[in-house]
């Protein structure tokens, strides 16, 4: 029996795809220039046939990348050569919404929206909300441990994850974490699990943590002439003790790109826009909305605007959620960048990129959530023109430096991947990076998940 | 000539493949798989243009199975050209005659290469069905299974005929005809296929609507098809022909505006610009052309709608509104139609929602994919029955066709309009 008749005979013929037609749109996520057709691509629909198929290819000694919608930004379920690709989107049912424990269970496949609507018909809420969340899969989000914009005030997908159901390389299937609040029985294996890109098991359930629904919002907008004067604003806000929900950043040009697309109101000629969301006690929001509109002022805000309603702040955070894609319009090639630096230091961050770009000779919109110090400089580019490419690497080379020498991260929260496995080491130290591959092999010896992704 | 090879790689590019098109295809959203989706289409079609796939049977079937719905370009933040690649892909399966068959190449031809470049044949046509229709042949053809004698893409769509009108166009709107105040504006009225042969009342109510606007209307009486069609199906040859017959008949520097009532033309007819770019004699005037047609709601609002001051309707009245694909997707005007039918006296509107899911009519989709667009159908019906409105508005001949024909396989009763009846139904009563 082929692999792909075992395959079949598991999960059934109608979800295999071995066709060139079929397999071409499977090449590659989100990322940008990373491309490989896989061999074949298989969708389960319940953990025993994920077991099944992950018992087949080990017996066949192929390679298993796992995926959702494909949304991931660091190329984490690009296909490796000749390899499987478990497409886990046929698995997306909402088990469970249990309001007496807050908790929810789902399927992998279940896309992240869907999640914090199921908990809002309960009055509660799933705040991650990564800038995908209408196509994400929540599986994804925990291999990832993707982030969004309310990281400041919620955390990020790890903050939220209380139990997993994985899939071992073995084909064992691991129960990892409790629905209790407080649990130490043993290592925490479901945060191993948490962010490992699919490297150390196939998640086929999530239990998740849920908090209340916050009662009122307010999303004000305050515009800049300098930059400095955008990243003091959120300094000043931080040191004011207010954590806001959101404060995202956008650039002039990212604030082109999305008003382009969006239409939304965004200025268009400023140097920094702030896009600031309080969430909470409906007192509580008024009078931090209050402080933050005089705050902002106080720092040379040109202009500080208040959405209308609900419906508008909504409409300005789904536009920001678009800041990517959007600054795809002006050039053939868009290569998003997630560094991350202590809030402390993110004016140094953002002038260092900006003088890179210039230096280089590069077109780098940037913007990102400033108040957890998480930047996305993107760069608008075309992949066909070696020269610009090769500019293109120095001037990343240069900002992941700098970055770890200010005591940031080459990634705040899309993933190592296959995009950023050149710097991980410089930023994890020998012994750390040592570590970190002991634990690969503990759990997949026979380099069965994802292999090449992270490290090598 | 225009292939995936030859067109300008950087529209491909454009996609950097995000995946936010993909809740958003309805074609996605029935099978979850990506080559079903537009960014996967879009990958397919960059793959035959960098010479990693051919122009196979699968490549054309997959073109096929897309609505070209165009809720991808809505979606994409990238402001990929969706429309664009998808009639260039569409194209170039036509040209490698991966799909054909004899009985497939024989009506196709009849209707794009012959019926639709027509005019005069085309009424003709539409007399025959008429005839056919009202005389009892169609009943007995239908009693005595006769339609097995017809290729079964043509038997699947005869008992889903639309009835033919018994007068077109010509003989309801006079060729030139004036408000009966001041002329604030001179425009041309295009009369359509479909609408001329089946819903010729709607183009009636848009020349009365345009009148009680102060606009003087000139409506050529045999107009030849946009081009829509035949562009949609990969036939970008024909289409320009049929845009430069088009222009030819209504130069645009003339007239204020040229107006459409129907969502998939007017998609279609804004983009002659585009379409005939490399014509020397043409390209001046196409992008002219492109900047004065203006969607029928559209118009209204630009002027701005004199509200009718008709007494309200008798009973309760609720309107909900279905917007067609090409209209909000291909055009982007949805709040027009919608203010239109808030200025309606004693009409509530009521939303619909997902209005801007495709109802699965798609030009010729109901015919060459009757499963996808049935179940397309179905749930635009669940939608428009949980609103309880009495009436559903639609600005697009196929819509109307499709949503009345799964209303009354349902054995409901809600009727199906185009928003510029409604209004002209309340121009009308002003003078009672």
């Amino acid at each position: 029996m082929t692999i792909i008749d075992r395959l079949a005979s598991a999960v059934g013929a109608e979800n295999v795809l071995t066709r060139a037609e079929d397999l071409v749109p499977y090449s590659f996520d989100a990322t940008a220039v990373l491309k490989e057709r896989p061999a074949a691509v298989v969708f389960p629909r319940t953990t025993e046939q994920v077991a099944q198929c992950v018992r087949a290819a080990r017996s066949a000694r192929i390679p298993i990348v796992t995926r959702g919608s494909g949304t991931g930004l660091s190329g984490g379920s690009v296909p490796v050569p000749g390899g499987l690709v478990l497409c886990l989107t046929k698995m997306d049912a909402i088990l469970e919404v249990d309001p007496r424990n807050l908790t929810l269970r789902a399927q992998p496949g279940a896309i992240t929206q869907r999640i914090d609507e199921a908990a809002a018909a309960h009055g509660l809420f799933y705040p991650p909300d990564p800038g995908s969340q209408r196509i994400s899969t929540i599986g994804g989000n925990v291999a990832e441990n993707s982030g969004g914009l309310r990281g400041l005030k919620y955390g990020v997908t790890r903050d939220y994850v209380m139990a997993l159901e994985v899939v071992l390389a073995s084909g064992e299937v691991a129960r990892l974490g409790t629905a209790c609040v407080k649990d130490v029985a043993g290592y925490s294996l479901k945060d191993l699990f948490v962010g490992s890109e699919g490297t150390l098991g196939i998640i086929t359930e999530v239990m998740l943590k849920l908090v209340p629904r916050p009662a009122a919002r307010r999303t004000l907008l305050a515009l800049y002439d300098s930059i400095e004067d955008a990243a003091e604003t959120v300094s000043a806000i931080v040191a004011a003790r207010i954590i806001p929900c959101t404060l995202e950043f956008l650039d002039r040009m990212t604030a082109a790109c999305v008003e382009e697309y969006a239409h939304v109101g965004l200025p268009t000629d400023c140097a920094a826009v702030l896009l600031m969301e309080t969430d909470g006690h409906p007192a509580a929001v008024a009078d931090e909305a209050t402080q933050m509109e005089a705050i902002a002022k106080a720092h040379r805000a040109r202009d500080v605007r208040t959405a209308r309603d609900e419906a508008e702040g909504l409409q300005l955070a789904a536009a920001r959620r678009n800041a990517f894609a959007a600054l795809a319009r002006r050039r053939p090639t868009t290569i998003l960048e997630d560094v991350t630096v202590p809030r402390s230091e993110l004016a140094a961050m953002v002038s260092y990129i900006a003088e890179t770009a210039a230096a280089f000779r590069l077109q780098i919109g940037t913007f990102g959530h400033m108040g957890d110090g998480n930047l996305h400089p993107t760069f608008l580019t075309d992949e066909r023109d070696a020269d610009e490419m090769e500019r293109v690497h120095q001037a990343f080379d240069r900002i992941f430096s700098r970055a770890l020498e200010l005591g940031g991260t080459i990634t705040g929260e899309h993933g190592v991947g296959l995009a950023k496995k050149p710097w991980l080491r410089r930023q994890l130290g020998d012994a750390s990076f040592s570590l970190t591959k002991q634990v690969k092999r503990a759990l997949d010896p026979e380099g069965l998940l994802n292999p090449g992704k992270i490290f090598d | 000539m225009s292939t995936l090879r030859t067109l300008d790689y950087a529209i491909l590019q454009q996609c950097m493949h995000c995946g936010m098109c993909l809740p958003t295809c309805p074609t996605y959203d029935a099978t979850k798989k990506e080559r079903h989706s537009p960014r996967g289409r879009i990958a397919l079609m960059r793959a035959v243009a960098d010479g990693d796939l051919e122009v196979t049977r699968e490549f054309a079937d997959e073109m096929s199975y897309c609505l070209g719905c165009l809720a991808c370009q809505t979606a994409c933040p990238a402001g990929v050209n969706y429309t664009e690649l998808f009639e260039t892909a569409r194209s170039d399966a036509e040209r490698s005659a991966v799909q054909l068959g004899g009985s497939r190449s024989f009506w196709r031809s009849l209707a794009l290469g012959f019926l639709f470049r027509r005019p005069r044949a085309l009424r003709l046509a539409g007399r025959g069905l008429r005839w056919y229709q009202r005389t009892g042949i169609e009943g007995v053809v239908r009693r005595f299974g006769l339609t097995m004698f017809l290729p079964p893409s043509l038997r699947r769509l005869e008992p889903q005929a639309p009835r033919v009108a018994s007068r077109f166009s010509n003989r309801l709107i006079a060729a030139h005809e004036s408000p009966g105040g001041p002329t604030r504006y001179r425009v041309a009225l295009l009369t359509g296929c479909i609408q001329d042969l089946v819903f010729p009342d709607v183009n009636r109510d848009t020349a009365d609507v345009l009148l009680a606007n102060a606009c003087a209307v000139d409506t050529p009486p045999l107009q030849p098809c946009c081009g829509s069609l035949h562009a949609h199906n990969g036939e970008l040859d024909l289409a320009r022909g049929l845009a430069r017959r088009m222009i030819d008949l209504i130069p645009p520097d003339r007239y204020d505006a040229i107006i459409t009532n129907a969502g998939g033309c007017g998609s279609h007819l804004k983009r002659y610009g585009h379409l005939l770019a490399d014509d020397p004699r043409y390209a001046d005037s196409a992008r002219t052309w492109d900047r004065k047609v203006k969607d029928v709601s559209e118009w209204l609002a630009d002027i701005g709608l004199r509200a009718p001051n008709a007494r309200p309707l008798p009973g309760d009245v609720s309107v909900t509104y279905h917007d067609s694909c090409h209209l909000a997707h291909g055009q982007r005007v949805t709040a027009q139609p919608r203010s239109l039918l808030k200025q309606l006296p004693g009409v509530a509107v009521v939303d619909l929602p997902e209005s801007t899911w495709c109802c699965g009519s798609a030009g010729v989709y109901a015919i060459t994919q009757p499963a996808q667009a049935d179940a397309l159908l179905q749930r635009k019906i669940d939608h428009v029955t949980r609103t309880g409105a009495t009436v559903l508005a639609t600005a697009n001949p196929g819509c109307h066709l499709q949503i009345a024909r799964g209303l009354r396989d349902r054995g409901l009763e809600t009727s199906v309009v185009h928003p510029v009846s409604l209004l002209a139904m309340a121009y009308r009563r002003e003078q009672q």
